[in-house]
């Protein structure tokens, strides 16, 4: 067994999922090398691979892809790296987080290799069998892999929770290597092209990350009102949250939706106010440590999964919680 | 030029599912079936196209068992031109998937080819990247907003990513699958059902495609998840916020 983890990096260091894809790869199996691919190009992939190196000690060699190709995350070329290292490499797993960035390159990838990839992956028992949510994980659904081929995976970051990056306290240095990309064919390349990407800016951790979640539902009538609930996660160090319904109505952008098709998150506290508890809503939040539902109709489907419940008026509660919640120390 | 939609028969979004006892999958016998919603919103998207002017035809495709003509109908309802049904019998993966609708491709040439990002069902997300994979197509997923330029031949599509928005221009033809914000998929009226009952549908087998359906992975078992605990109903803030602080230690 050995594992290739793709990675993806911001900022010059190694974006938290990925630390938890490697923590899935470690899980596979106790004898398992693990090789970590970067790609991009200039200065910042560098500095991601030097932290890269040293996330996590049983990282055993870190494959660096520099080229301009890798500048933007695109599936064509990233998928073909993919199956070039992999071709190279031998590995027996490629593992990458289920984000957006998984998701769209690594089943592409998989087609290339000729292998049936398994997305979603909450749990892995042996190194050919693993578990993945289906119907919007009103059922869970165990998986084995018989192929002959390498395996690839996509896992959900919230399931393989890493505590804080650079735990370790001695530090790795793994070995840092360039991927020869002198094979890399131009056939794939330059059929799409990046033009833009566009996101709200904000200081408020990352949704994805986040130890405390507030989500408000279409309840909160108003994009005006939603601001109620920036406000509570701002006292609560919270990342902001909404309902598709909420996404749809336009009270906030599409990155913030939790659910079945959108961010799939497990706090260690989820406040959901307004929020009535679809099915594909509860799917992207029911792995979350403790929640709390806040909502006028006592029989809201979120009251069956809220630890603690409270029925009323979000438009009374929430601004007696900004009143009465302690200052975050 | 023409456009192919690919179209799932699923378990219709608003039935409970139920987990069958003997843990070898979930209850389909008996339920209503839909077509998955994305792959509503990715028709709903090519008839946009063509109604534009920008497409000629619309194909709508599908793969499985014979019953999976009904929602092949339903997509001629909606407005597809013509259908195409590649019957199999047993589990189909999404690498079969992509393999046949490839050699549907090989055969129709279209520009386009649309997916749903997802069916809700095994929730895979996966086919519309793989069969792009597989012609060596740009892709375009998660697609909230598409747009053509038919002299230039490019599609620009605008792709719901976990950081916001992300915009990409594609040459076709290309493959794109669907996000849910990408429209608001129409009914089928009644006259459109009665005229959709004329409407050609090819039969395939894939034989006839020269896809061999094989597969590298197995369903071993289908469970529930573990159930939450029932909470608390509590009667005040104060109350909500004592148990926040001293009972679940969270704030």
């Amino acid at each position: 067994i050995s594992t290739l983890v793709l990675a993806e990096h911001e900022g010059g260091a190694i974006k938290p999922q990925s630390v938890s894809a490697v923590k899935a790869a470690k899980s596979l199996s106790n004898d398992n090398p693990i090789s970590l691919l970067l790609a991009g190009s200039g200065s910042a992939l560098h500095e991601a691979a030097a932290n890269a190196a040293s996330c996590d000690l049983s990282v055993s060699e870190v494959l660096v892809a520099d080229s301009d190709e890798f500048s933007h995350p695109l599936a064509e070329p990233w998928a073909k790296l993919i199956h070039l290292v992999q071709q190279k490499g031998g590995y027996s797993h490629v593992i990458t987080a289920s984000g957006s960035f998984g998701k769209n390159i690594l089943p592409r990838a998989a087609a290339l290799l000729d292998v049936s990839p398994i997305t979603d992956v909450i749990e892995i028992s042996d190194p050919h069998l693993f578990v993945r949510p289906i119907y919007a994980g009103n059922a869970l659904c165990t998986v084995r892999y018989t192929g002959a081929g390498p395996c690839l995976l996509t896992v959900r970051s919230t399931s393989f929770p890493v505590s804080s990056i650079l735990a370790d306290s001695k530090s790795n240095d793994a070995p840092i290597t360039q991927v020869d990309l002198s094979t890399f064919g131009e056939d794939s390349v330059g059929k799409s092209r990046y033009v833009k990407h566009t996101s709200q800016d904000t200081e408020r951790p990352d949704l994805g990350n986040a130890r405390v979640v507030v989500t408000g539902g279409r309840a909160l009538k108003s994009a005006e009102n939603f601001k109620m609930i920036e406000k509570l996660a701002e006292k609560l160090g919270a990342a902001v949250g909404a309902t598709r319904a909420a996404v749809d109505a336009g009270y906030v952008p599409n990155e913030l939706q939790v659910g079945q098709t959108g961010k799939i998150v497990a706090p260690e506290l989820y406040m959901a106010f307004g929020v009535s508890g679809a099915i594909q809503h509860l799917a992207g939040m029911r792995d979350s440590k403790v929640i709390v539902a806040v909502n006028k109709d006592a029989e809201a489907p979120i009251f069956q999964v809220a630890d603690y419940g409270l029925v009323g008026d979000i438009f009374e509660v929430i601004p007696e919680l900004l009143e009465k919640i302690p200052e975050k120390k | 030029m023409k456009i192919m939609v690919a179209i799932k028969r699923v378990v219709d979004y608003a039935v409970k599912i139920r987990v069958k006892s003997d843990k070898s999958g979930v209850e389909t016998q008996n339920v209503k079936m839909s077509m998955n919603p994305f792959c509503e919103i990715a028709l709903e998207e090519a008839l946009r196209i063509k109604e534009a002017g920008m497409a000629s035809e619309v194909v709508a495709v599908t793969m499985g068992l014979k019953q999976c003509v009904d929602t092949l109908r339903t997509g001629l309802a909606m407005g597809a031109d013509r259908g195409i049904h590649v019957e199999t019998s047993g589990p189909l993966y999404p690498l079969s998937v992509a393999k046949l609708l490839r050699a549907l491709v090989e055969v129709e040439k279209p520009g386009l080819l649309i997916l749903g990002k997802q069916a809700i069902d095994d929730d895979c997300n996966q086919t519309g990247q793989m069969v792009a994979g597989l012609l060596n197509w740009p892709q375009g997923t998660f697609a909230s907003k598409v747009v053509l330029d038919k002299e230039k031949q490019v599609v620009t599509v605008d792709r719901e990513v976990d950081g916001g928005l992300e915009t990409l221009c594609l040459d076709m033809p290309a493959v794109i699958t669907t996000d849910l914000r990408l429209n608001q998929p129409r009914y089928a009226t009644l006259p459109n059902i009665m005229k959709a009952k004329s409407k050609a549908i090819k039969k395939f087998t894939p034989e006839d495609l020269n896809v061999e359906i094989k597969s590298d992975i197995e369903e071993v078992q289908v469970t529930e998840p573990p159930k939450r605990k029932a909470g608390v109903i509590l009667s005040s803030v104060d109350e909500l916020i004592d148990k926040l602080k001293n009972e679940a230690h969270v704030i």
